[in-house]
This record gives C-alpha cells, structure tokens and sequence, in this order.
C-alpha cells in the first residue's frame, strides 16, 4: 500500500494514563511508608510495581509509536485482539489454580491434616481464595475475553479507544492478585463472594466503570443497526454487578492507611444486602454474563441462527426482573422478616420459567445441526453446558421453598447444587468459548486436537456427575441426622457423628475435582499446543463471516 | 409488540436505563423497608456493643474465615432450637458489621456457644481440635496462642464502628486500650470501669498465659459471649412488636 506514514499523536487517554500511572505509583509509595499493617504495605507495593511499569511501559510504547492503527484493513473491521488474547490466557491460568484449591480444600475437608496448621493455609483462607479464583477470576476473565471479542464482532466495528481495554484486562488481573493474596494474608471483609477488602473493591470500581464505558463506546459506534441479543446480557451484566458491588460493599475504612475496614450495614440489614448481592453474583456473573456466551457461542458454533427471537426477548427482560428478588431464599427460617422470606421464595420459583426459556432457546438452537453432536466434541460440550443450566436452574426453585430448604440449607446439598450450575453450566459453557476462541484468535485452522476435547469432556463429565452425586447424598443425609429423633424423642446424633458419616463423600467428591482438573489441564495443553503450533488458516478465521441474524 | 423492542436494540442507552431500573425494583421492595419497619428488629433486653477484647476477637474469627464453616444463626426449627437453644433474634446481630450468620455447618453453630464449653476446652480446641474431638475435621490454629494481639487500633476500630451505628460513646473509645487489657486481667485496676461501660462481660486471663494478651485471649472472650446478651426471661416472642 502506498499510503504515507501517519504518526501517531500522543491522545488525551495516552497521556492521561501515563499520568494516572505515575501519580498512582507515587501515591502507592506513599502508602508503603506509612502503611500500619504488613499486608497493606505488601499490597500498596505491588501497586507501586505495578502502576509504575504500566506508566514505563506506556510512555515506551509512545516513543516507539508507529502507524496510525486503521480501523478497517481492505474494508473489514480490524479487530482488537490483544486483550481478548491475553483475557484468554488469564482464563486459563486461573481456571487451572482456582481449581487446584478447590481439591485441596475438598482433601482438607477430608483430612483435617492438610491444614497445616499455618494460618495462610488453612481451610477458612483457602476457601475465598478458591471461590474467588473460579468465580471472578477465571469466570472473570472468560467474560472479559468473550465480551470484548463478541461486542467487536457482533458491531462490526474495532474496539472504541485503544488502551481501554488493556487497562480492563491488566486491572481487573490485578485486583485479582491483590484479592488473593490478600485472603492468604487473612485480608477478607469475611462476606460471602465480596471477601476482598475496601481498596481492592475501589480499585475494582475504577476497572469496572472503565470496563462500562469500552463496552458503551464500541456499541455506539456499531456498523449494525441492531444490538445482538449476546450483548444485552453483556451489558445487563455489566451494569448489575456495578451496582451490587457499590452497595454490598459499602464499607468505612479504620484508616487509609491499613487494610481493615467495617460494613455499614449490620446485622440483619447486611444479611439481606449480603445475599441481595451474593445471589445476584450468581444471576448476573454466572447467568446473565455467560448466557451471552451461550447466544453466541452456540449459534456459531452450530452454524444454526438463534432458536428464537422472540424468547430471547421475553426470556432476558423475565430473568433480570426476577432474578434481583431472590436472595431472600438464602435466609428462610433466619432473623429476617418471614414477609422477605417469602418473597424471595416466590421469586425464585417464577425464576424457573425464564431459566427453562434461555435452556430452550440455547438448545433449540441445534434445530436441524443435531448430527453436529456426534462429530464435534465443542458443541457436544457447549449443549452440555446448558442441559446442566437446565438442571441448576430446576433444582435452584426446589432448594429455594421452605420446607426443603428447611433440610438442604447449612448441608452439603446447596454445594452439590451450587457445582452442578458452576462445574456444568459455567465451566464447560466457558470451555466451549475457549475452544472455538483460541483457534480464531490466533488465527488456526482448527484446535490442535479434537480427540482431546473428547478426553476433556469425558474426564470432566464423570468428574461432575461424582462431585454432585457425593454432595446430594452427603448433604441430605446431614440434613437427616440433624433433625433425626430416638424414639424417645431425643436427638439421635450428636454433631460430630454427623461430620463423621461425611467422610466417604467427601472422597468421592475430592476424586469427582480431580477428574474435573485433570480435563481442564488436558485442555490447558490443547489450547497452547493449538496457540503455538496450530496450522495456520488461510484467509479469514474459522467461522468469521457473520450468521448472527435471529430467526424470525 | 416485538417491533417496539426495536427502541431497546437500537439504542445503548436505552436499554441501559431499562436494564437499570428493571434491576432496580427487586432490591428495592426487598432492602428498604428492612430499614424503617420498627417490627424487623426485636425489642430486647441485654444487648450491648462487643467490649474492645471481644470486638478484637470478632476481627480474628472474620480474618480467618470461621463463616465458611460455621453459622451463627438458629433457625426456629425443632431440632435446631434442641440442638443449639433458642433460635436467633435479628436483635442479636444488630451490632454486627459485618453479620456473620454463615451459610455452610462444615462444623456447628456458634450463634450460643457463649459459656456452653470452659476455657481450657476452647485452648485445647483451638490448638489442636483433634485433643478434645477425636473426629473433628476443623484446622488447628496455634499460632494464637502465640500471638501477641495487636492492640494499636483498637481505639480506632471502636470509633469507626461508632460511624457506622454502634452505640460505643467518647468514654468507651476513651478507654478502649485500657478495657481490653482489663478484660484480660483479673487483678487490672480497669476491671470496674469495663464492667460499667459494659455489663455482665466475662473478666479472666482466657488464654492462661498471664505474660501476654495474645489473639486466643481475644478469640476465647468472643466465642464465651456469643449469644449470651439477651435477656430471654424479659423477651415475649408473642408481644405484637415482635410478630414479623
């Protein structure tokens, strides 16, 4: 091409970031000196690392500036794929630790002796650090690589701004280092899925409302006159866990300058916000977020247009209105007004019928490629991945009533359910996406190894179905010796036996998380095997050309 | 109908301000009214702010994630109320921040397990839990006895809990410092002052090592208060303020 070199001009986000950086590592520094406990200094020193490498790498980044980066190449949209590789990576890395410390802790749970009797590795650290390596951080960044790629593709249109998305990626990974590090230093606000403490919230608050805004601008400068299905979940997302997250962790300081800080909220007022917030972790990061991937992700892959236009309208307004009501459920027969109890429970039951809507909608997307089942094993393990949302979200409104709350609730019971949407819908949902975004990403003709896929799907799958089925039988069997009575009308057990009769699930669930991990290494090695020597595709990535229009 | 969902598909802000309110309403109707139905919380007798040693204890059982595995709240069933005693009052927590009712029994409820075991079981547990419950599946956790407990911001701690709502007056941060060091110490000259700023808290060396005040002397004092506040023999469950 015989365009003139154009130089790039320092922009305002360039330079503004650059001093952000450079002020942010000068007040992290600052903090280090004074900081009053040992993990504040830790973490404000990674801060400093971390803000002044950025500035450093940025302002190298300008010195070496070179062309002017075109937002179309020969009339295609030139799409922004840096961040969404590296959101990939990160995925992947995570998913590996966080499950890794989900067999540890089962193993604790199993022998007590693997505690160590250290404070940094004992159960009550492990377990936010696990919860949170699943859920944010590996469920995190599959989010963010598949937002950012589906939002680009889906508008036709590279990302709006050029650091924006690095700045998400990079900050989002690093308040995932700083949460976790810091549950190892015992730094936990000690509410369920909000652990972390008031400057890592902060400091989410910034990525997120940054994250808001690239996603917003991408929309707005759309080549398509629509707005894809995938990206109303997106944004219903986006916007939901903002505001759960201010609320939730609306803390007080006892200091800048040291970690600990106090909820506003108390009591029983901090139970309804807690489980507002922790049940909506799950409806609107778990759900709404990897339902987008479902819408598109499937219809890609199965080369189908989405089973229905008008469900996934009626279906995502219904799940997003009924979903916020739930988390009452998670407080029946506590200090909480019954009037809350009861319309949580409510809710959570109308909340089966809008599930069942999006499983329908996912699955009926096959109409016609169900044959696909049989010779792809990455659709075999996205329909799975619905069939098992299908599954948690029946199972989900039962646990929710009374009565068998009354049994399930405090058991093992709501853990088994819990993985059964985690490890089935969100884990191979969010396998499914790696599988088909590696290859496009770095531009292969197809993974490296089908027949691998399949180990994955069948190790993981056997995995799954021994991790649930140890957790319902642990759980309700717990449930049964609590409230078991002598004839004499005694309680029959004492608590302890009822921790005893545990033992032999929690094996089989211990080898159910192995299974799972050892398929999630298997895919780790396809992955890098395809990233690294994967044969290269010729012109446009597998599965390029848009097929996205609903059905009518 | 679906052609006017077309305003939604068309435009971003649109359906962000839709999405916003739809998400809106639930909490709304579910969170606010928690906030002024004077019926929410009980009326009871008894309840008082955690004295500085047992806030300090407070802030260990929260650092090491005993919520994981153990609940404080009594539900009103049968075998519950049995098992643990009275089933908990929203009274019970009001000073709590932040509540820590749990979600998983790995081990047993604690919201009463105030003075249901000796200190010398407590040390002996904490330490090791397998000396005293041979099947016990919870971790050890010696390094508290070993620990001194760091007191430096315990004036602090009060006061931004006082921020936040719990009724901990100037004397009381005053004196912060000085009441936890008393809690601890039988012979302290503080022990009268503690026990008028707050009634009816236990006074011992929790621990057993009178050299120093470590983080199981603050653990102990807070497991041996829990659920001992209130005042059941004044609380009707019936009376029409307490019906929800």
């Amino acid at each position: 091409m015989a365009t003139a070199i154009q130089r790039r001009p320092l922009s305002i986000g360039e330079g503004g970031l650059i001093a952000a950086m450079t002020v942010a590592a000068l007040v992290c520094l600052i903090v280090v000196a004074k900081a009053e406990d040992q993990a504040m200094a830790f973490h404000a020193a990674l801060a400093t690392l971390a803000s002044g490498a950025a500035a450093f790498l940025l302002i190298k980044r300008y010195t070496e500036r070179g062309e002017a980066i075109p937002q179309e190449i020969n009339g295609k949209p030139n799409y922004q794929l840096g961040p969404v590789k590296l959101a990939t990576f990160f995925a992947v890395f995570w998913g590996l630790a966080g499950f890794l410390v989900g067999l540890v802790i089962a193993l604790q749970l199993a022998f007590p002796v693997l505690n160590f009797d250290l404070p940094w590795t004992t159960f009550g650290r492990l377990r936010p650090l696990h919860t949170s390596a699943v859920i944010f951080a590996f469920g995190g960044n599959v989010l963010l690589a598949t937002s950012f790629y589906v939002v680009q593709r889906t508008s036709r249109t590279r990302i709006a701004g050029e650091l924006g998305s690095w700045f998400v990626v990079w900050g989002y990974n690093f308040f995932i280092l700083i949460a976790g590090t810091g549950y190892l230093l015992g730094v936990t606000q000690s509410k369920e899925y909000a652990e972390p403490e008031w400057y890592a919230d902060l400091w989410l608050t910034i990525v997120w409302v940054v994250y808001l805004l690239v996603f917003l601008a991408t929309l707005w400068k759309r080549k398509e006159p629509h707005i894809y299905v995938a990206n109303w979940f997106y944004l219903a997302f986006i916007v939901t866990i903002a505001m759960l997250h201010l609320v939730n962790n609306a803390t007080i300081p006892v200091s800048v300058f040291g970690t600990k800080s106090y909820i506003v909220w108390s009591g029983m007022q901090d139970a309804m916000t807690q489980w507002w917030y922790g049940h909506n972790a799950v409806g609107f990061f778990l759900t709404a977020g990897f339902l987008a991937i479902m819408y598109y992700f499937v219809p890609k892959r199965a080369d189908r247009p989405v089973y229905s236009y008008r469900l996934s309208i009626v279906h995502f307004w219904s799940l997003i209105f009924l979903y916020i009501w739930a988390g009452p459920h998670h407080l029946h027969y506590t200090a909480t007004p019954q009037w809350a109890q009861t319309l949580g429970m409510t809710f959570s039951i109308m909340l089966w019928m809008p599930s069942w809507g999006g499983m329908i909608n996912g699955l009926m997307t096959l109409s016609g490629a169900w044959d696909k089942l049989r010779t792809d094993p990455v659709l075999r393990m996205l329909v799975v991945s619905v069939a098992f949302y299908g599954m948690s979200t029946f199972e989900g409104p039962l646990m929710s009533i009374r009565a068998v709350n009354s049994l399930s609730h405090y058991t093992d019971w709501t853990i088994g359910h819990v993985h059964s949407g985690a490890l089935g819908w969100v884990g191979f949902v969010s396998f499914g996406a790696l599988y088909c975004l590696v290859p496009w990403l770095w531009n292969r003709k197809g993974l490296y190894s089908l027949k691998l896929v399949n180990w994955h799907f069948w190790t993981a799958t056997i995995g799954i179905v021994l991790y649930i089925s140890a957790m319902w039988v642990s759980g309700i069997l717990q449930g049964l010796m609590w409230r078991s009575y002598t004839a004499l009308g005694f309680l029959e057990y004492s608590f302890i036996e009822t921790v005893e009769a545990m033992h032999p699930f929690y094996l089989i669930r211990a080898l159910g998380g192995a299974l799972f991990l050892i398929g999630a290494v298997i895919m780790a090695y396809n992955l890098w095997m395809t990233a690294r020597h994967g044969e290269e595709a010729e012109a446009e990535p597998v599965g390029a050309g848009a097929r996205l229009q609903p059905a009518e | 109908m679906l052609n006017r969902h077309e305003i939604f598909e068309k435009n971003s802000i649109v359906l962000l301000v839709g999405v916003l309110i739809v998400v809106a309403i639930g909490g709304l109707v579910e969170l606010v009214p928690n906030f002024y139905l004077k019926s929410t919380i009980e009326k009871v007798d008894g309840m008082r702010p955690y004295t500085p040693l047992e806030l300090a204890g407070r802030n260990i059982y929260v650092r090491e994630g005993c919520y994981t595995c153990h609940s404080q709240m009594i539900r009103t069933l049968r075998d519950e109320v049995e098992r643990y005693g009275h089933y908990s009052l929203a009274a019970e927590s009001m000073y709590d921040h932040p509540f820590q009712w749990g979600s998983k029994r790995s081990g047993p409820d604690l919201a009463r397990v105030g003075g249901k075991y000796s200190d010398d079981w407590h040390r002996a547990h904490l330490v090791n839990p397998r000396d005293v419950v041979p099947a016990s599946i919870m971790p050890g956790y010696p390094f508290l006895a070993k620990t001194r407990l760091d007191i430096r911001q315990i004036a602090a701690d009060l006061k931004t809990n006082a921020l936040v709502g719990v009724p901990y007056d100037e004397a009381m941060i005053e004196a912060a410092v000085a009441d936890l060091k008393a809690q601890a110490d039988p012979e302290n000259d503080g022990v009268d002052g503690l026990l008028e700023r707050y009634p009816g808290a236990n006074v011992r060396d929790f621990d057993g090592d009178p050299k120093m005040v470590t983080e199981l002397d603050a653990l102990i004092a807070y497991l041996q208060m829990l659920g001992t506040l209130v005042d059941f023999s004044t609380f009707d469950a019936k009376a029409d303020v307490n019906i929800r």
